[in-house]
C-alpha cells in the first residue's frame, strides 16, 4: 500500500544546528503514527515541513506517491492536510461556530453573500455535525472558546483539522495541557478521526498515551529515523530505548 | 421521549460540571455591559429631567445633544472597529480636520451652492481619509510600526498639511444646501437631519460587524491574529482596510462637521479622538482587542454630552463633567476588566463563582 505521505530524506539546518539530518517518516490512510524522540530530535521541524510551515533544505515529500512542493501551509491544506498546533490556533473571543470556520465561511446566497454576510445557520449545523460525530464535548456553540475549559478548546481544534481534512492530519503534543479524562477524549478523537480513513500523525511525549493510541510509532533521534515499530510488538521500554540511542533499529 | 430526556443530564452531570462553564459568559457580560451603560445613560438624562424638568427634556435640548453626538458617532464606528483589531487611531480628528479643508478647497473650486457641490465635497472628504486610513493600515500592517505610533505621526502630519494649505486661517465655503439641508436641517419634524446621516452610519457598522465576514475577521484579527493568519485570513490586508474603513468614515465626518460649523474648526478637535476612544471604551469595547460593540460606543459618547449639558443646565460648573467623565471611563473599564478575566479563568472556581448565573 501506498503511504498517502511520504517523506524521504529530509535535512534542515539552521545556522550550524542540523535539526533534521536525512529523516525519514511514512504513514497510511487510516492509521495513527506516533512520532516521538527527544527534545531536539526534530519532530517539529519535521512536522512544520511536512505541514508546510517551512520548507526543507533537502528531501523530498510524496504525497500518495506523487512528489509534492509544500511552500505554504495552503499548499497542505489543499491537498487536504490539517495541521493542530501545540498553541491550538484558536480565537479565544470567538465562538466554537466561528473558530471552525474562521477563514472558510459560508456566505449566503445571492447577493448578500457577496457583501460578505455569512450563513450562520449552516455553520452551525455544520459545526454540530463535525463534533457529534467525533463525540467532541462541546456543548455550548456560541459562547467564546475562552471561557471553555483546555479539553473543549483542544475538542474544537480536532475536529476543526478533523472536518476539513481528508488525508492527513498533523497533532502536535494534543495532550500536554490535558487532564486525565480530557486526554482520554481527545485519545478517542484521534481513533475516530482515523477510523474514517485519515492518516494522523501523532506527537507525544507521554509513551503510555503513544502505546494507547497508535498503530505505528516511529523514533526521531538526532534528525533522523532511527526506529519504527508496530505497537503490539513493543514496549515503552524499548521505545524509551531508542529515543536515547540505547538501541538502534529499523524494522520493516 | 421526556422519560429519557429526564434520566440524561443526570448521567452526564459529573463531567458536565468539569466541562462545561456557564454558557457565553463573555457575550453575556459584553451584553450586560451594554445594557449597564445604557441603563447609566438612562438614570442620568432622568436625573436631569428631574432637576430642570422645564429645560433638559425638551425637543429642543435633546436635538442639541443628538446633534452634538452626531459627529463623534459617526468617528466611534470607526474607532470601535480599530479598537476590537487591538489598535488605536488617534488620527481621526486631524483627518477630521484635513479633509474639511480638502472638500472646502474642492467646494470652493467647483462653486455653486447646491447638492451637486455638497456631494463632490463629501465624496472629496471621504477620499481624503481613506487617504490617510491607508496610510495608516499600510504602516500598521506591512511596517509594523506599532499603531499608537504611526496614527500619532498621522495626527501631527495631517494637522500640519491643513494648516499648510490655509495658512492657519478657518476656511467657510460649506455650500449653503449642505449647512441648511445637513448641518440644520430636519427630516422629519424635529428629528436633525445630522443624527439621521449619523445614524445611518451606525446601523451599517453594527451591522457591518456583526453580520459579515468583515467583521468576523475584525474581532478574529483582535482575538489572536496568528491564529486567524494560519486559518488563511489575511490579517495585513485586513488591517489595513480597518484603517482605511476608519479613516473613511473620519473624512465623512469632515463634511458633517463642516456642515455643522460651517468652519473646517482646525483648531477645534485636538481632543476629539480621545473624546471618541473614551466613548469606545465606556461602551465595553476592549483596548485589548478582540470584544466590542458599535452600539456600547454610541452609549459611550452620549454620557459624556449629556453631563456636560445637564451641568450647563443645573448651574455646575461645566468643568465638572471632565472630572466626572474621566472617573466613570475608568471605573467602568475597571468594573469589566474585573469581570472579564474572571470569565476567561471560566473553568477555575472562585471568583469566576462571584458572576456564575444559574442557568
Amino acid at each position: 500500500m501506498t503511504p498517502v505521505l511520504q517523506a524521504r530524506g529530509i535535512s534542515r539546518s539552521y545556522g550550524q544546528v542540523q535539526a533534521l539530518a536525512g529523516a525519514d517518516f511514512d504513514v497510511e490512510a487510516g492509521e495513527v503514527v506516533a512520532l516521538i524522540g527527544d527534545n531536539g530530535a526534530g519532530k517539529s521541524t519535521l512536522v512544520r515541513i511536512l505541514s508546510g510551515a517551512e520548507s526543507a533544505d533537502t528531501g523530498e515529500v510524496l504525497f500518495e506517491g506523487n512528489p509534492v512542493q509544500l511552500a505554504t501551509p495552503s499548499d497542505a491544506r489543499r491537498l487536504g492536510m490539517e495541521t493542530v498546533f501545540q498553541d491550538l490556533a484558536l480565537a479565544p473571543h470567538l465562538s466554537p461556530v466561528q473558530n471552525m470556520y474562521l477563514g472558510r465561511e459560508v456566505r449566503r446566497p445571492g447577493p448578500l453573500g457577496w457583501f460578505g454576510f455569512m450563513d450562520t445557520r449552516a455553520m452551525r449545523a455544520g459545526s454540530r455535525e463535525a463534533f457529534d460525530r467525533l463525540g467532541a464535548p462541546v456543548r455550548n456553540l456560541t459562547g467564546p472558546i475562552g471561557s471553555m475549559s483546555g479539553g473543549q478548546r483542544q475538542a474544537v481544534a480536532v475536529a476543526r483539522a478533523a472536518a476539513w481534512a481528508k488525508k492527513v492530519i498533523f497533532l502536535d503534543e494534543p495532550t500536554a495541557a490535558l487532564g486525565v479524562a480530557q486526554t482520554q477524549n481527545v485519545l478517542n478523537l484521534v481513533r475516530r478521526v482515523s477510523a474514517e480513513g485519515i492518516g494522523v500523525v501523532f506527537i507525544s511525549h507521554s509513551m503510555p498515551h503513544v502505546m494507547e493510541v497508535a498503530d505505528r510509532i516511529q523514533v526521531l533521534r538526532r534528525g533522523r529515523r532511527v526506529a519504527t515499530f508496530r505497537q503490539q510488538d513493543t514496549s515503552m521500554e524499548q521505545l524509551v530505548a531508542a529515543m536515547t540511542g540505547a538501541l538502534q533499529w529499523e524494522a520493516h | 421521549m421526556s422519560e429519557a430526556q429526564a434520566v440524561r443530564p443526570a448521567e452526564v452531570a459529573p463531567e458536565a460540571a468539569e466541562e462545561d462553564p456557564p454558557a457565553g459568559r463573555l457575550q453575556r457580560i459584553a451584553r450586560l455591559q451594554a445594557l449597564q451603560i445604557l441603563l447609566l445613560l438612562a438614570v442620568t438624562v432622568g436625573i436631569f429631567s428631574v432637576l430642570k424638568p422645564d429645560t433638559f427634556p425638551t425637543v429642543f435640548n435633546l436635538r442639541g445633544i443628538v446633534q452634538n453626538t452626531a459627529i463623534l458617532a459617526v468617528l466611534g464606528v470607526g474607532m470601535t472597529f480599530v479598537i476590537i483589531t487591538g489598535g488605536i487611531d488617534l488620527s481621526v480628528g486631524s483627518v477630521l480636520v484635513f479633509s474639511a479643508v480638502v472638500a472646502d478647497k474642492t467646494m470652493a473650486a467647483y462653486g455653486g451652492t447646491g447638492w451637486g457641490t455638497a456631494l463632490v465635497g463629501a465624496v472629496v472628504a471621504c477620499l481624503a481619509g481613506l487617504g490617510w486610513g491607508l496610510l495608516n493600515g499600510v504602516l500598521v500592517a506591512k511596517a509594523k510600526v506599532p499603531p499608537l505610533v504611526v496614527t500619532l505621526g498621522s495626527l501631527s502630519a495631517a494637522l500640519g498639511f491643513s494648516q499648510i494649505i490655509t495658512k492657519g486661517l478657518d476656511l467657510r465655503d460649506a455650500p449653503r444646501t449642505l449647512v441648511d439641508k445637513i448641518g440644520f436641517g430636519n427630516v422629519v419634524g424635529q428629528v436633525p437631519a445630522l443624527a439621521v446621516v449619523a445614524g445611518v452610519v451606525v446601523v451599517g457598522g453594527i451591522v457591518l460587524l456583526h453580520r459579515t465576514r468583515f467583521g468576523l475577521y475584525t474581532y478574529a484579527v483582535g482575538s489572536n491574529a496568528e491564529a486567524g493568519r494560519r486559518a488563511g485570513v489575511l490579517v495585513d490586508r485586513h488591517l489595513i482596510k480597518v484603517y482605511a474603513l476608519a479613516g473613511t468614515l473620519a473624512g465623512f465626518a469632515g463634511i458633517l462637521n463642516l456642515a455643522f460649523f460651517q468652519s473646517t474648526t482646525i483648531g477645534g478637535h485636538s481632543n476629539t479622538p480621545l473624546n471618541v476612544i473614551a466613548g469606545v471604551a465606556i461602551g465595553g469595547t476592549s483596548l485589548f482587542g478582540g470584544v466590542g460593540s458599535v452600539f456600547g460606543t454610541v452609549i459611550g459618547l452620549f454620557i459624556p454630552i449629556v453631563l456636560q449639558n445637564g451641568f450647563i443646565q443645573t448651574n455646575v460648573q461645566p468643568f465638572w463633567q471632565q472630572v466626572v467623565v474621566g472617573a466613570v471611563l475608568v471605573t467602568v473599564v475597571y468594573i469589566d476588566q474585573v469581570r472579564r478575566a474572571a470569565a476567561l479563568r471560566g473553568a477555575r472556581p472562585g471568583l469566576a463563582a462571584l458572576f456564575r448565573r444559574r442557568s
